[in-house]
């Protein structure tokens, strides 16, 4: 078994696919012989040379439609976007351009394309470097969106996600790099998959991703204690969304908490309410609770971004007002 | 489709290259929007049209130097572009009619017209976004170790964009094999380009990133033949990219809602004076073509657009099922 970090698992699968197909190239800001700001690309120039591993100037739409451009004659191309929160800089070339090529064209295109970014809140980076702007693309049909979790996870799902004939958008969580775990021994690159099973429970599921994720299984342990046995689901793939994994289990647990950084208005876990309920005669019957960011910017000083952000002490309130609304 | 289903003369027997190749292709881009003029206002094109008279040198005359390797993107104004890449007209209408048999199966419509197999990469409504994807196109070239060059029109408006810049500058510093044509035709939209841009030359916007700018007479179907010709042999040996600038005007409005009342009084007439192709046709007949001969290359021209909107009319709308078809692989 191999154990490593969020961020060598991403390293790794990135020299995979690097080794494993020369159409696969790195752009991106400093990600070259400075290997990235979070060291993700870090060795890889020094492998591959400049020729498939190379820096751009800060320049995101010239990244993302240089990418583009080259993914439609083929190629593969590993975009990475330093912070998730500068795809509003790009948005056009994402949401208009990488989204609706295969569309527009019908058909006469593909594009296999991977932009990576970091993402998500916790390292008091502040209102423009902290946010989930996974949000803002979800409305956008012709890509996908994965936010892998675990070291595993980040490393499988990256493989997959740049053998992926579609365009795919790879959320980093920026407080996971550090984070270890075994890497799953697999024969082959396995789909990008839909929700995953962080353990299993009787009494509620609790949904989330990435650090919310972990907050989850942490609450979970300490609800244990409490004889509330939570079921936590991981939410890896966000668009397309599948819900039948979220149904199947809230059909047993009768209970849903969905965890999430961003605020409530417009994100996914809003959708995953709204494909549960949606056309649900007679009114849903399963109780669902969503625990969410603040509906504010990301502020910077730590006791102001704890108050912002759901932790593992109000997920385990959360679930027990679920639970036992009358205690 | 007919066996002379394109804006390319060879198969009637022209060499490209020949003007008079180049004056059939001209005509070919006018009649065709003359037909879409006539086909909107019987209400069978939808929404809005972006035409090209008046500008037809310019596609014309730089398509005309490319190789079937090389690449073009355009802007929503690219019919005309399109057309000259030798695209089958049949199908370019049957997009603007939102039929199946178009070339996007009436999925892209006038602003999206695109056929890969002929080079014509894709035409963009936002303005200046396909100049990242130009570079793009151009990266894949030289990746592959192939001598294909990427050709990108773009208007006199996108140079005010953030996208010309970072992309002018992304070629500029990795040399990549673009030529990028500006064809300025004095208006983004209604504005003039006096009122919305502090420089005379768009041409020297090209000195801030390292490639040479390159001013062109765009009603003279020759001389942006022969000022791409050079940018392209420049990018295909390795020396990067050039951005020309393709003086002309567009002798319409800017879509389908603007009669064009902003223009100063006389400047459409000065400029119809200065028209492409009947500039070309005065030129030919000094050299020694005869009015007959040159009348029948544009009845021949006439006579291929009205065919292909014959047979276009008659191809049915997509299924609904199409509908969800190529969101994903």
């Amino acid at each position: 078994m191999t154990e490593l970090t969020y961020r060598q698992a991403i390293n790794s699968a990135l020299d995979a696919e690097l080794a494993a197909d020369k159409d696969v190239f790195l752009l991106g800001e400093d990600i070259g012989a400075g290997g990235g700001v979070f060291k993700v690309t870090d060795g890889l120039h020094a492998k591959y040379g400049s020729g498939r591993v190379f820096d751009t100037p800060i320049s995101e739409q010239a990244i993302v439609g240089c990418a583009l451009g080259a993914a439609m004659q083929g190629l593969r191309p590993v975009a990475e976007i330093m912070f998730s929160d500068f795809t509003a800089v790009c948005f056009d070339q994402i949401a208009n351009q990488v989204a609706k090529y295969r569309y527009m064209t019908d058909g006469q295109v593909a594009v296999p394309l991977t932009i990576r970014m970091a993402t998500g809140a916790g390292g008091g980076f502040g209102s423009q470097h902290s946010q989930s702007a996974e949000q803002w693309l979800l409305n956008v049909p012709g890509i996908k969106i994965v936010v892998p979790s675990t070291p595993s996870d980040a490393y499988w799902m990256l493989r997959s996600a740049i053998r992926d004939p579609n365009p795919v958008l790879y959320f980093e969580h920026k407080l996971l790099y550090g984070r270890k775990g075994e890497i799953a021994q697999l024969d082959q690159v396995p789909p990008l998959g839909t929700t995953g099973v962080g353990r299993n429970g009787r009494d509620l599921t609790i949904l989330a991703s990435q650090l919310m994720l972990f907050y989850a299984l942490e609450a979970a342990k300490t609800l244990d204690d409490e004889g509330i046995s939570a079921e936590v689901l991981d939410a890896k793939v966000l668009r397309p969304l599948d819900v039948s994994g979220i149904r199947d289990s809230v059909a047993r647990t009768h209970r849903l908490l969905i965890v999430q950084e961003a605020p409530a208005l417009g994100s996914w876990g809003s959708s995953v309410v709204a494909e549960l309920v949606n056309g649900q005669h007679p009114p849903y019957p399963h109780q669902i609770k969503m625990l969410t960011g603040a509906d504010t910017p990301i502020p910077y000083a730590a006791e102001l971004e704890a108050a912002y952000l759901p932790s593992a002490a109000r997920i385990v309130a959360a679930s027990r007002s679920l639970v036992r609304p009358d205690a | 489709m007919t066996d002379h289903d394109s804006a390319r003369m060879s198969s009637t027997g022209g060499t490209e290259g020949d003007e008079t190749a180049l004056l059939f292709t001209m005509c070919v881009i006018r009649d065709f929007e003359i037909e879409v003029q006539k086909l909107f206002a019987q209400g069978l094109v939808r929404a809005t049209t972006h035409l090209y008279q008046g500008q037809e040198a310019v596609a014309t005359g730089a398509c005309s130097v490319l190789r079937p390797e090389d690449t073009m993107t355009c802007t929503y104004r690219g019919h005309g572009a399109v057309l000259a890449m030798g695209v089958s007209i049949s199908r370019a209408f049957g997009e603007l009619l939102g039929r199946a048999g178009g070339l996007c199966g009436g999925k892209g419509g006038s602003m999206h017209l695109t056929d890969t197999k002929s080079g014509a990469m894709g035409s963009n409504a936002i303005v200046g976004a396909h100049l990242p994807i130009a570079n793009g196109l151009a990266f894949a070239a030289r990746y592959r170790g192939s001598s294909a060059v990427s050709l990108c029109f773009f208007g006199d408006g996108a140079t005010n964009i953030g996208a010309f810049h970072e992309s002018l500058n992304l070629a500029g510093i990795w040399r990549l094999p673009v030529v990028f044509v500006c064809e300025n035709n004095l208006y983004g939209e209604y504005s003039p380009v006096r009122s919305t841009t502090p420089i005379g030359r768009l041409a020297d916007r090209a000195a801030s990133y390292g490639m040479p700018g390159v001013q062109v007479d765009g009603n003279d179907v020759i001389a942006v033949r022969e000022a791409t010709a050079n940018a392209v042999a420049r990018a295909r040996d390795g020396a990067g990219p050039t951005m020309i600038e393709a003086m002309t005007y567009r002798i319409v409005g800017h879509s389908r809602s603007d009669p064009g009342a902003y223009r100063p009084p006389g400047e459409l007439a000065q400029w119809t004076e200065r028209d492409p192709i009947a500039h070309s046709v005065r030129r030919l007949q000094a050299v020694g073509h005869s009015i007959t001969t040159l009348d029948s290359i544009r009845a021949d021209a006439a006579r291929r657009v009205k065919d292909a909107s014959q047979i276009a009319r008659q191809w049915p709308a997509p299924g609904s099922d199409s509908l969800h078809r190529q969101v994903y692989v």
